[in-house]
């Protein structure tokens, strides 16, 4: 099968800084992808250039063999990629529904202006987005929560609700930005079923970040690790956990914590 | 968060109730009949000046909110209104355009320069907007002073009052000029037009344009990453606000039947902010609200002679620091609540 997402020579330099060095590799439709890396890595930047918040120095993206790296973030979304913050990044002054319902964008059919007038397409855009507003809502387990304010919510549904915002755009590719940080062992476990449902019964491409190596190593395809803005190695769980150059950079640094 | 110049709970209203119908109601009952009545049994034909110019700078105000609503300190609506009043002007003088022609298309000009000059600066956040639209009104003073068709500081004067409309004969709006109290038809047209802004702003509000506003205002990123196209959204934004004040601009020289370079200054784009900060960023009427509070507030203290600015200003800053929501946030008892 042909990739979905391919990562070409992508080069991310800020002044001296090289985040990312020459990083390519390819993603395959319906994969759950882990990019992991000690803190610095270049791991978010990587997720930037993909969804369009960075354009590479060098190298490209591409998406079912269409370019997308330069496009704007909306474009990039449009087309089916879509990326979730590592800092839970959501509308805090609006409720958990209201957040979903209106992160339904790319669903619109009517205009700006039918909104304004209300038509009939407009109203009916509203109706459908309620409705899959409710099922995401129910899907990842927020119902109880769904008239709570935003800003108001503890940690860990924070990151779940920034993962409805990015299933309301229906992606085919999501990139998820350390889901599971700031959970608990049992919540990330449920996030983690989570994240295969997506895929299982969604189709949705995953690609994630994340520190959190058991669940990385449960939940991943394949694994990209990164350090110092290289790939140093690209394989199954398996074959990253015995690497020799993945144990040399977890090695000294915090995250020690690989092959668990 | 680096961009939350207000990150207040938005309360703005859903849908018509039974007590908001009742509300406009006793509001439409108030201006449009307890007003006039009121003034005529006391004479006090100069209250009809002073409302017109609250319903006017309210309707510059209702621009200025909107701005707010998508994450924006517009303190610039001063430029506006004076290029909106030039236009107009300069139309009815020069071109002999009918004046109620020249009322959207003194707002169309306004939307189409600040498409222009929204592009560059509608990127910058925070008080880097700020600073810049702070310039702007003294950058169109200074374009007023120099263009010939302007006039100059001479500025264009005897301004022909509104003509009237008619359509197959029938009179719509008379001729201003005929009229035995113009004060009086000018109040009219004012309510009406500050009516249909707010209408056309609480629409905006609670329609799905509206929502998507407030995705740009909580968190532009991402608004974006949810497929939002902000900078169009926030050029329409900033579009639609610029022609509020372009219109109001307008009205306000068919009154005064004069405008010069110093018609708006860098003043008046202070109160129009400062109208919506009172009134309450959360509310779609926050900024009439403000407005009349402001406008009247600045006249009773005229008995403190000297100290009127002092207080004035004390009392803006501990209002602003009590209630920062606004003052109809008093009436918001849940706090969060829609
Ligand atoms: N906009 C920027 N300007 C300058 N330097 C940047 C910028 N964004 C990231 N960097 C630098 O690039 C490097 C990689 O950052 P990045 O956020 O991609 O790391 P990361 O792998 O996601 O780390 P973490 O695990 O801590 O999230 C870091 O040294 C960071 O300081
Ligand atoms: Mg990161």
């Amino acid at each position: 099968m042909s990739p979905i997402l391919e990562i070409r020579n992508v080069t991310k330099k800020f002044g001296g800084l090289t985040a990312n060095n020459d990083i390519s590799f390819d993603v395959a439709p319906g994969e759950i992808l882990s990019v992991i890396g000690p803190n610095g890595a270049g791991k978010s930047t990587l997720f930037k250039q993909i969804a369009g918040f960075e354009k590479p120095t060098t190298g490209e993206v591409r998406f079912k063999g269409e370019r997308i790296s330069g496009l704007a973030p909306h474009r990039v979304a449009r087309l089916g990629v879509v990326r979730t913050f590592q800092e839970t990044t959501i509308f805090r002054s609006m409720t958990v529904r209201e957040n979903v319902i209106v992160s339904h964008h790319l669903r619109s059919r009517a205009s700006l202006l039918g909104y304004f007038l209300g038509t009939a397409t407009a109203r009916a855009d509203e109706a459908e987005f309620a409705r899959s507003a409710d099922e995401i809502i129910d899907f990842l387990g927020l119902g109880a929560i769904r008239d709570e304010l935003a800003s108001n919510l503890p940690q860990g549904h924070l990151r779940a609700l920034g993962m409805a915002i990015g299933l309301a755009t229906q992606p085919q590719v999501i990139l998820l930005d350390e889901p599971f940080a700031g959970m608990n062992h049992d919540e990330t476990m449920r996030m983690v079923a989570l994240v295969r449902r997506l895929r299982d019964e969604r189709g949705v491409t995953v690609l994630l970040v994340e520190h959190d190596m058991p669940a990385v190593m449960k939940i991943s395809d394949r694994i990209v690790c990164i350090n110092f803005g290289e790939k140093i190695a690209e394989g199954s769980p398996a074959e990253i956990q015995a690497n020799p150059r993945v144990i040399e950079a977890y090695l000294g640094s915090e995250d020690a914590a690989i092959g668990m | 968060m680096q961009n939350q110049p207000h990150a207040a709970p938005l309360a703005a209203g859903k849908g018509l109730t039974m007590p908001k119908m009742l509300g406009v109601a006793a509001f439409l009952a108030f201006v449009f009949a307890a007003v006039p009545m009121f003034i005529a049994a006391t004479g006090r034909w100069d209250f009809y000046y002073t409302l017109t110019s609250v319903a006017l700078l309210s309707i510059g105000a209702a621009g200025v909110w909107l701005t707010f609503y998508i994450g924006r300190i517009n303190i610039g609506q001063g430029a506006y209104a004076l290029a909106g009043g030039y236009v107009s002007a300069v139309l009815i003088t020069q071109a002999g355009v009918s004046f109620w022609l020249t009322l959207p298309l003194a707002g169309l000009f306004c939307a189409l320069i600040s498409v222009l000059i929204g592009l560059p600066i509608l990127r910058l956040r925070g008080v880097y907007f700020a600073m810049v639209t702070l310039v702007l009104t003294e950058v169109a003073r200074l374009t007023a002073l120099a263009l010939p068709v302007t006039n100059g500081a001479k500025g264009i004067t005897s301004i022909p009052l509104p003509g009237g409309v008619s359509v197959f004969g029938i009179t719509l709006i008379p001729d201003f000029a005929t009229l035995q109290n113009p004060r009086q038809a000018f109040y009219f047209a004012a309510i009406g037009l500050m009516i249909l802004v707010y209408v056309i702003l609480w629409r905006i509000v609670n329609s799905r344009l509206g929502h998507l506003c407030r995705s740009l205002q909580q968190n532009e990123e991402l608004s974006a990453s949810i497929g939002v196209n902000t900078a169009w959204l926030r050029i329409m934004a900033y579009a639609i606000s610029s022609f509020f004040g372009g219109v109001a601009g307008a009205m306000f020289v068919s009154i005064s039947q004069s405008i010069y370079p110093s018609s708006f200054v860098v003043q008046d784009s202070v109160n129009f902010m400062l109208y919506c900060f009172l009134g309450g960023l959360g509310y779609v009427f926050g900024p009439m609200l403000g407005t009349l509070l402001l406008y009247f507030g600045w006249d009773l203290l005229s008995v403190a002679g000297k100290y009127q600015l002092l207080i004035y200003s004390g009392a803006m800053i501990t209002l602003m620091l009590v209630l920062p929501n606004g003052v109809l946030s008093l009436f918001d008892r849940k706090g969060g609540g829609k």
